[in-house]
């Protein structure tokens, strides 16, 4: 029972890389960006689970930025895929403005939640005893 | 709208697609016209001023942002209301009407308009609700085509339940929440249908300015996630729902989190988990369709058991952990207002203050025909009409009706959220029924002219036959604005000629008789005309009252009680910049915006311990009180009476709920000793306890002048105790009609005479100082 199922992992595994080095390198491009968006994501949970989560401002923009670029990633890949019949013939290019929209508003809330501890931190003074 | 990308210009169809753009644009033009003037009654009939309770706080905040700018408007703390404890304004307002109205006048004088920034805020309300019209107009054309649109923008223009939030005057978070909803399920559907990150951005703009405008933004981050779990179970998941939904979870999130009121909420309350639920959610099923992509079957279910029997493992631990966080909070991460809609006996159990508002009871079943009218039976039409075809958008629409009515039968107020959802579901069934009905009538009428269906006659001769009954129709459409979507219907029919020669076999089966689709169309027409009656009435006689000035018709002509605005002036003339008064909170935003004096309590209703404080003040007799409001350094105590001229919403009506908010708080006051028998009464039987408050005295102070006997005439019968005099409160001032009295509290005595002087040769003689606690009006 435990064979065959490692057996079958094995198979899985085996049949998984074999068919995603198929894919196109532009895709794989992209999907290394995502994976390196969400370990970024995944450091900064650990961090402050180690550290704390004051200011909470910083470690919510910052793990929202991460996850936000990682997701806008992922509808680049979905609407740069040949394969996928609905988005027909924008190419690379193309969405890639439509996702720099995305992404210049992404930047800009990351700049205004980072600022956003200052304006908390003018109207609540009492908040800033740091332990 | 039909093919319109590569016609040559002068083609039949071009023109009749050119004439049917040109003729919506202008239908929706005076959709934005009737929209804005149906809302007007109450500055005919009155005068240009600021309506109800709140809009008076919105209307003081606008004007502080006004006078001094955005960044003091930001770090607003406001001590003249709440008193001792101030309110932080910039942290616990939504932001967005004021800054929308401040925008507007800003823009409005910098181009050299002076309009007055109490101008900008009365007419605020209408030209937003214009505006929502057009945007139902985008979203229903986005589900069903723009007859439909054009039919739901008309009818949304109208909806007495949206004129009853949107009057000139009534100047809401509502007046632009609407707007703002619509147009944010608007670019949802936009982002649906064309799968494209612009709308989706769009979209999560859309979203931060509805956070920024109203507390009901929770109904968008809750309503969209079950329609997204909606089209995972039902089996309609695609690429293009990912790009709707995951950047809007994230862009939304983070948006929502810079607005000060929502602040960390937006990540820590319940109201927000079920999107997170849903994001994750999404994200599992779309890599188990790109898995289910690349591999063949066999691994498929390979990889299946193996995901199931890891990832079981892990959920349950992560569940495990999210229960324990939620369940250690006592009302489970959720907030008491979404509590309360959730679970509807919450409110009058644990928070008497929520279950006391009058907006926020069970509205009754005349009130659904009241506020929607006719629609309440197109509604069911629509939801059919939307299954067939069933698509997303469509899906999208029944579930925001269906998840509407339940949440309007919970609370009167919101209604509003039901009348967009109501009014495109009717406009797609209105559309769809004229669709039929015309159709019917073109195919009878094309067949009647010709003897047999000699196919290419039959086409060459219908187009002249539709252009000529369509142009005798248009003429005697110019006036009447109802029947013009009715012609646009009919201009729309031409443009789809080239495809009718082959729908002609298929609509065999859907022609109905001739005389039955003219009777039917003008009965439907008649039914917009019964309706246009209904809302026209609803907003001249029932929505329009400032309820700051109140008429009354009687035999010797028209009466005016302006005697609200009487004392607030007397109150800015009369008394020092720093004195504080005491109201229940009802009237707190008007006398801080009108009177322009320190308030107790006002509607914001954050401090519940406050309010009760007051309560039991109120309900407390004379010493006890003005030791209460001594405490709170109470110059002034205003009251509200409506027994002279029999104006029901006043103080004495209110006395049970200062008893039931004082009572939660201090238990001293019960509301038994109130009420005789079980009955609340004033007259002669009341109880000793009532006839003694603080209420009772304040009102009814010589009330036995006016006419002798001391007959009240909100609740019918003559009062109990008629005749007294008031020990530690003096009467300075009395409105016009008895409507509004305010008291000064009596300051202490200087000199204590009596059994002190004993006491103070006792004191020399060696004895604890007793006199401390020496009652000091005695």
């Amino acid at each position: 029972m435990v064979k065959s199922t490692s057996k079958d992992a094995q198979d899985l595994f085996r049949s998984l890389h074999s068919a995603y080095s198929a894919t196109p390198t532009n895709l794989k491009i992209i999907d290394m960006y995502v994976v390196f968006a969400v370990f970024t994501a995944l450091i900064q949970v650990a961090y402050m689970a180690l550290v704390g989560s004051f200011p909470f401002n910083s470690f919510l923009s910052g793990v929202l930025s991460c996850v936000g670029t990682a997701v806008l990633a992922v509808c680049l890949r979905i609407q740069v895929n040949k394969e996928n019949k609905e988005f027909k013939g924008l190419g690379f290019a193309g969405e890639f403005d439509s996702r720099q929209y995305a992404l210049v508003l992404l930047g800009l809330v990351h700049r205004d939640c980072e600022l956003g501890m200052g304006i908390n931190w003018s109207l609540f003074p009492t908040a800033n005893t740091i332990n | 709208m039909a093919a319109v990308e590569s016609l040559p210009p002068g083609t039949p169809s071009a023109m009749r697609n050119a004439f049917g753009t040109v003729l919506s644009a202008l239908i929706l033009v005076l959709i934005g016209v009737l929209a804005f003037s149906i809302r007007l009654f109450s500055v005919i009939k009155y005068e240009s001023v600021i309506h109800e309770f709140d809009p008076y706080f919105n209307y003081r905040v606008t004007q502080f942002l006004s006078k001094n700018g955005i960044y003091e408007f930001w770090n607003w703390f406001d001590d003249r209301t709440w008193y001792p404890l101030g309110r932080v304004i910039g942290g616990t307002v939504y932001p967005g009407l004021t800054l929308t109205a401040g925008t507007i006048w800003w823009v409005l004088n910098a181009i050299n308009i002076p309009l007055s920034v109490e101008t900008v805020c009365v007419f605020t309300a209408p030209v937003f609700s214009a505006f929502a019209s057009w945007a139902t107009y985008l979203l229903t054309k986005e589900v069903k085509g723009s007859g439909a649109g054009l039919a739901a923008a008309a009818l949304l223009a109208m909806v007495p339940s949206y004129i009853s939030r949107s009057v000139a005057g009534s100047y809401d978070n509502e007046a632009v929440a609407i707007f703002a909803l619509i147009f944010t399920f608007y670019l949802y559907i936009k982002t649906l249908n064309t799968g494209s990150l612009f709308y989706a951005t769009l979209n999560a703009i859309a979203y931060f300015y509805m956070v920024c405008s109203w507390g009901g933004y929770t109904f968008i981050i809750n309503l969209i996630p079950m329609h997204v779990l909606l089209c995972i179970v039902t089996g309609r998941y695609s690429p293009r729902l990912y790009i709707a939904y995951a950047p809007l979870v994230v862009l939304g999130t983070l948006l929502a989190a810079l607005v000060p009121v929502v602040g960390f909420n937006a990540v820590l309350t319940s109201e927000h988990f079920a999107s997170f639920l849903v994001f994750i959610i999404i994200h599992v099923v779309a890599l188990v369709y790109y898995i289910k992509g690349i591999l063949t079957p066999k691994m498929f279910k390979v990889a299946v058991t193996l995901v199931v029997s890891i990832g079981l493992v892990v959920c349950l631990i992560v569940v495990a952990v999210l229960v324990a966080l939620v369940a250690s909070s006592p009302t489970g991460g959720w907030s008491g207002r979404s509590l309360s809609l959730l679970d509807p006996t919450y409110a009058s159990k644990y928070i008497p203050i929520i279950a006391s508002v009058s907006e926020h009871q069970p509205p009754t079943w005349p009130s659904y025909f009241m506020d929607i009218n006719v629609l309440a039976f197109l509604v069911p039409a629509g939801i059919i009409a939307c299954f067939s075809p069933l698509s997303d958008a469509s899906s999208f629409v029944v579930l925001y009706i269906v998840m509407s009515v339940y949440f309007s039968g919970v609370m009167v107020r919101l209604m509003l959220v039901l009348a967009p959802a109501a009014c495109i579901m009717s406009g797609i069934a209105l559309s769809q029924a004229f669709d039929v009905f015309t159709g019917s009538i073109k195919y009878q009428l094309s067949s009647k002219s010709k003897d047999d269906a000699e196919d290419n006659t039959s086409t060459k001769n219908a187009p002249k036959d539709d252009a000529s009954s369509g142009k005798a129709d248009k003429g005697e459409e110019v006036a009447k604005e109802r029947l013009s979507k009715k012609g646009k219907k009919k201009e729309r029919e031409p443009a789809e000629k080239p495809s009718v020669k082959s729908k002609i076999v298929k609509k065999k089966a859907l022609v109905l008789p001739l005389e039955a689709s003219i009777v039917a169309l003008l009965l439907l027409i008649m039914l917009g005309a019964f309706y246009v009656i209904h809302c026209v009435w609803a907003a001249a006689e029932a929505y329009s009252a400032p309820s700051i000035v109140l008429t009354s018709q009687s035999h010797d002509g028209l009466h005016v009680f302006d005697d609200f605005r009487e004392s607030y002036a007397w109150l800015s003339h009369n008394t020092d910049v720093d004195d504080k008064v005491a109201s229940w909170w009802d009237y707190g935003y008007q006398t801080t915006a009108m009177a322009n004096r320190t308030v107790i309590v006002d509607n914001n209703t954050w401090n519940n311990t406050h309010i009760a404080t007051v309560g039991t003040a109120m309900s407390s007799p004379e010493k006890a009180a003005w030791e209460i409001f001594n405490s709170l350094d109470v110059k002034y105590v205003l009251v509200v009476f409506g027994g002279v001229i029999g104006y029901p919403s006043d103080d004495i009506n209110k006395f049970l709920w200062m008893v039931r908010i004082g009572g939660g708080e201090f238990p001293h006051i019960k509301e038994a000793d109130y009420l005789r028998d079980g009955q609340y009464r004033i007259d002669s039987e009341a109880t000793p306890t009532m006839l003694n408050c603080l209420m009772y005295k304040l009102c009814y102070y010589r009330f036995v002048e006016t006419d002798g006997k001391g007959y009240d005439r909100v609740r019918r019968t003559e009062i109990g105790k008629k005749h007294f005099k008031l020990t530690h409160f003096e009467e300075v001032f009395t409105s016009h009609h008895w409507m509004v009295r305010i008291y000064k509290l009596k300051p202490q005595k200087n000199r204590i005479r009596g059994r002190v002087k004993k006491l103070k040769q006792k004191t020399t003689s060696g004895v604890s100082s007793k006199s401390v606690k020496k009652n000091p009006w005695m």
